[in-house]
């Protein structure tokens, strides 16, 4: 839309999900499928009064990336939170379930998950549910039939409940500054468990606990980028090739490296402890320097295990 | 929430061959806009789903100086608006013809 900035030199966290598409991939090399003027949107919204979207918060397609052929979905974070509903899930189903036979065929070279999302949409909770669990299968699946799905976060809703567990299932898992990745999210721990077990207003905690620099340095996820959609295009075209094979070895490895983490840091109560005893510099001003001088840190051992 | 369309006739065919275009987020304070080639070259109208009820009066006269302004003949909108602002609607609106201008 605008003429001042280039797609791919926009800001992540800013842009909306259909800029981010346009800017990750090559130029003008998007085809969507299902698209907004389908109109397939969510048919229980309205029973709460509530209006719906008219590709219900996901954008999913084709297009090529470096060249090569990729899929990609892409969740509206600002639209309900970026939350699975009925069809919604059901979008990134399909998408999934056709990368897998498509491989018969030689392609696509990768899935591409844009995920920015709170989770399930309450207001279609059942169906949300069953969108998360068929979405976790066809990744397997997907992942099985050797191609790699990488995910992406960086946007305002983060990639919380199922969105989560999605992140965790992918071959490669990319971040920036504002990502948070986690299963129940800080509001939803304040209300269960009181706010003396977790103040969701103390941003810093937040971010502390399930934010992109603690993702990245304990080994939540394998690159950490600055903000722009183009630094998200490079690590992609970068991990691609270098994603793990999914097979037996593989989660045996991964399940190893879980264990001697916490076996390391099972007993630390916020994420500096953890920096202390991993001997990172200052462990207390991780969350306040510059991304440069935070990509220049040295991850802790089991972190850079190439086991996902 | 609230639903209605608004109509128009106006002088000119809107500029451009893209069959159509979106912009927008339903979000708080924002809306979405598809818009559409689908009409007669001097008919346009506009499908307006809102979250807000009650304003109606000031959509039909936003709306209608919008279709004074930009003369969008033969296009159709539709709206998924989560309470914005009427300078926000027609920055939208103007914005999805300025898109439907462009090549896809």
């Amino acid at each position: 839309m605008s003429n001042l900035l280039q797609p791919q030199e926009a800001d992540w966290y800013e842009a909306p999900a259909r800029e981010r598409v346009a800017g990750l991939l090559d130029p003008k090399s998007f085809a969507e499928f299902v698209g907004p003027e389908q109109h397939a949107m969510s048919p229980h919204l309205a029973q709460f009064d509530l209006t719906g979207a008219f590709d219900d918060g996901i954008v999913v397609g084709r297009g090529r990336l470096d060249g090569q052929e990729v899929f990609v979905a892409a969740q509206e974070g600002r639209f309900l939170g970026g939350a699975f509903g009925e069809v919604h899930g059901a979008k990134l189903v399909g998408l999934l379930r056709a990368a897998r036979d498509g491989a018969k065929r030689g392609g696509p070279l990768a899935v591409l998950l844009l995920l920015d999302t709170g989770g399930v949409r309450l207001q279609e909770a059942n169906a949300g549910e069953l969108a998360i669990s068929e979405i976790i299968r066809a990744i397997v699946e997907v992942r099985s039939a050797g191609i790699p799905v990488l995910a992406l976060v960086g946007g305002r809703a983060g990639a919380f409940g199922g969105g989560g567990i999605i992140t965790a299932c992918c071959s490669r898992i990319v971040v920036s500054e504002h990502a948070r990745v986690s299963v129940s999210g800080p509001e939803v721990i304040e209300t269960n468990k009181g706010v003396e077990e977790f103040d969701s207003k103390d941003r810093a905690l937040v971010w502390r606990v399930c934010g992109a620099r603690t993702r990245y340095l304990t080994g939540g996820a394998d690159r950490y980028v600055k903000g722009r959609i183009q630094d998200f295009r490079e690590a992609a075209i970068a991990l691609i090739p270098h994603a793990p094979p999914f097979e037996l070895a593989t989660l045996k490895a991964e399940q190893r490296r879980l264990a001697e983490r916490l076996q390391h840091f099972g007993d630390c109560h916020d994420a500096p402890e953890i920096w202390r005893k991993a001997g990172l510099p200052q462990p207390e001003r991780i969350a306040e320097i510059t991304d440069d001088a935070f990509l220049a840190i040295q991850r802790p051992k089991g972190a850079d295990h190439d086991a996902r | 929430m609230e639903q209605f369309q608004v109509r128009g006739t106006v002088e000119r065919r809107a500029v451009g061959h893209r069959h159509q275009a979106i912009t927008g987020v339903n979000a708080s304070g924002n809306l979405e806009v598809l818009v559409e080639r689908a009409l007669p070259e001097h008919e346009c109208l506009v499908d307006v789903s809102t979250a807000v009820t009650g304003f109606r009066g000031i959509w039909e006269a936003v709306i209608q100086e919008f279709f004074a302004r930009s003369s969008p003949g033969g296009l159709r909108f539709s709206i998924n608006d989560g309470g914005a602002r009427p300078d926000t609607v027609t920055l939208r609106l103007m914005q999805s013809v300025r898109l439907m201008e462009t090549e896809a």
